[in-house]
């Protein structure tokens, strides 16, 4: 990398990450909203520990997995907003103006999503401790269960900027949310996927990638190292994000017309 | 182009196009030349396709055709370069909220490749340049509309460009922070040589700042010239004088009658000449009206204005013009948009 990319992306990243900090209405439900979820899922269905098969007699730490995908989901919406606002605002313009290279914008606006994944991370983790989840992998395990979770936001947050650079509208991009969220509910959230006895139920959460993100989870949460669960989880955020990148620099070589 | 010869070079427009898919044709087909060190004021209604133009020249819009050269440079072929030689404040002061105008020019001094030890030194000095010292460590979502468009200025000027495009820098301004804004462009056109590209609404900002004036209406320059010029095209001024005693009205009319050709008064009790010999008979007049002995209340002298010149050009005023191709703007600034 260049100095003067290495520069630009610096810069973008400082700025993301300011916009970010400075913006308690970004990070306070990010947080806030699932903790709640994972307080009302655990208290209601604790009762599928019972179940047979179910992996753990705790519904709280097989819950905890959920909050993570939760916060990613966020990502999408802030991530997403803030560049649609550059974009309204004609702040892209302005930066366009400058000698920047499009993998600095798009870097450096995922920055914020770095500093919100690790926010949320680490706070979902120690509520969930405190609460009495377990986390069967020890402090290593919660190492990577953070590592996880901001690989996870940042390629979450790539759809977000594609659909900014597509639209150019903050509201579309928050239209996005619920549908993102479909994504969650048709996954194994709230049973593991040998357990959902529905046929169609089962073949969907089966085939969607969310659930093995789950899993990638609650294997260090619940039974310790699998590294199979865990090298499945990063290869899905990892190509997540590389389609998510791919189409987000193909929409911002169309937004930025610069000749 | 040799560079020596490019660090003189202005602007040069030829036969510029730009057609929106479903949209109007906002620019048609214009021309024009703007000397290194002249400010060039584009004046016309809401609409009228000057935001479109400055668009292109500043590489942010392809033209559908023609050619134009920005600093020497094809603003198609070698668009990295033209940004390089321009610096541009676009219609809206695009600025972000939660950053200070400080944190503004650390991020804009950085991407323009200013090295690390010079970006405080410049940021602090245009932003003491542009009287923003005392807030520049606010966030600019507290910035009233004049501090935002000061540090857009500022902004725009991090990296000593020899081209400045300002696109309606003063619009909702009050009278103030107007003056102050033209003050520094004047100052950077007299004593940093740059070449200024302004566009506006408002004719008395052409009137005062712009060497020359090109009035675009339609998407097409339909005058171009000094204010001085455009002007004189359209005639002499009118001397109206109105009388203390209502009845003397036509003692008025008939004191001003050699003076020239009877002009319609504004004032329902006034008479109006138009000064075949221009202002310098101005003392004249009032001598005639003295020699009368009539009392008079209001003697104005209306000297042509750039309203008048677009009203000669184009058979409406300039206000109206404004209102009228309001939706048409905003239609272009969607079909830009989109």
């Amino acid at each position: 990398m260049s100095a003067a990319l290495r520069t630009q992306v610096g810069q973008l990243a400082r700025r993301s990450v300011l916009r970010t900090l400075r913006q308690p209405a970004q990070i306070v439900p990010a947080l806030v909203f699932p903790l709640f979820l994972l307080a009302v899922n655990s208290g209601g269905l604790k009762d599928a520990t019972s179940l047979p098969g179910f992996p753990t007699s705790s519904y709280l730490t097989f819950a905890l997995a959920v909050p993570f995908m939760q916060g990613a989901l966020f990502s999408v919406m802030n991530a997403g907003t803030d560049l649609a606002r550059d974009i309204e605002t004609g702040f892209l313009n302005r930066l366009a103006l400058t000698p920047l290279r499009g993998a600095a914008l798009l870097s450096g606006l995922l920055a914020g999503a770095v500093v919100l994944g690790l926010i949320q991370a680490v706070t979902y983790l120690a509520v969930g401790l405190i609460a009495g989840a377990e986390l069967a992998a020890g402090v290593p395990g919660a190492v990577v269960i953070v590592a996880l979770a901001v690989t996870t936001t940042v390629a979450f947050g790539t759809f977000g900027l594609f659909a900014a650079l597509r639209t150019g509208s903050g509201e579309a991009v928050q239209s996005l949310f619920p549908v993102f969220f479909v994504f969650l509910f048709l996954s194994s959230m709230a049973l593991p996927l040998d357990l959902i006895q529905t046929g169609w139920f089962h073949a969907v959460a089966s085939a969607n990638p969310v659930s093995y993100l789950l899993a990638a989870y609650r294997s260090l949460l619940i039974e310790g190292w699998d590294l199979g669960a865990l090298a499945l989880g990063f290869a899905i955020a990892a190509a997540v994000l590389a389609v998510g990148m791919f189409a987000a620099s193909a929409a911002l070589k169309t937004r930025l017309v610069r000749t | 182009m040799a560079d020596e010869s490019r660090e003189r070079a202005g602007i040069e427009v030829e036969g510029l196009v730009r057609e929106f898919k479903n949209g109007p044709r906002a620019v048609d087909g214009i021309d024009l030349r703007v000397a290194p060190g002249e400010i060039y004021g584009f004046l016309g209604p809401n609409g009228a396709g000057k935001s479109t133009t400055v668009l292109m020249l500043t590489t942010l819009l392809p033209p559908t055709a023609g050619t134009a050269r920005v600093g020497g440079f094809d603003i198609v072929g070698e668009g990295g370069r033209v940004r390089g030689a321009i610096g541009a404040a676009l219609q809206e002061a695009a600025l972000d909220p939660l950053l200070t105008g400080r944190e503004h020019m650390r991020l804009q001094t950085a991407l323009h490749g200013l090295p690390k030890a010079e970006r405080s030194e410049r940021s602090t000095e245009l932003l003491a340049r542009v009287g923003l010292s005392e807030a520049a460590d606010r966030k600019v979502g507290g910035y009233s509309g004049g501090m935002k468009r000061r540090l857009d200025l500022a902004l725009a000027l991090v990296h000593r460009p020899r081209i400045l495009f300002l696109d309606e820098p003063t619009t909702g301004l009050d009278i103030q922070s107007r003056t102050a804004l033209w003050d520094e462009v004047a100052r950077l056109a007299s004593a940093e040589g740059v070449t200024v590209f302004l566009t506006t609404q408002y004719l008395e900002e052409a009137d005062a700042l712009a060497d020359r004036v090109g009035i675009i209406d339609h998407g097409r320059i339909v005058a171009e010239g000094t204010p001085a010029e455009l002007k004189a095209e359209i005639g002499r001024p009118t001397v109206e004088a109105v009388p203390r005693d209502p009845g003397d009205q036509d003692r008025v009319a008939r004191a001003l009658r050699p003076f020239g050709e009877e002009t319609r008064a504004s004032h329902r009790t006034g008479a109006s000449v138009r000064l075949e010999g221009g202002e310098s008979q101005l003392a004249d007049v009032v001598r005639a009206l003295d020699a009368e002995r009539i009392a008079i209340e209001q003697l104005q002298l209306h000297a042509p204005s750039l309203d008048d010149v677009f009203l000669a050009k184009t058979g409406r005023s300039l206000e109206g013009a404004g209102e009228e191709e309001a939706e048409a703007g905003s239609e272009e600034m969607e079909a830009l948009r989109a």
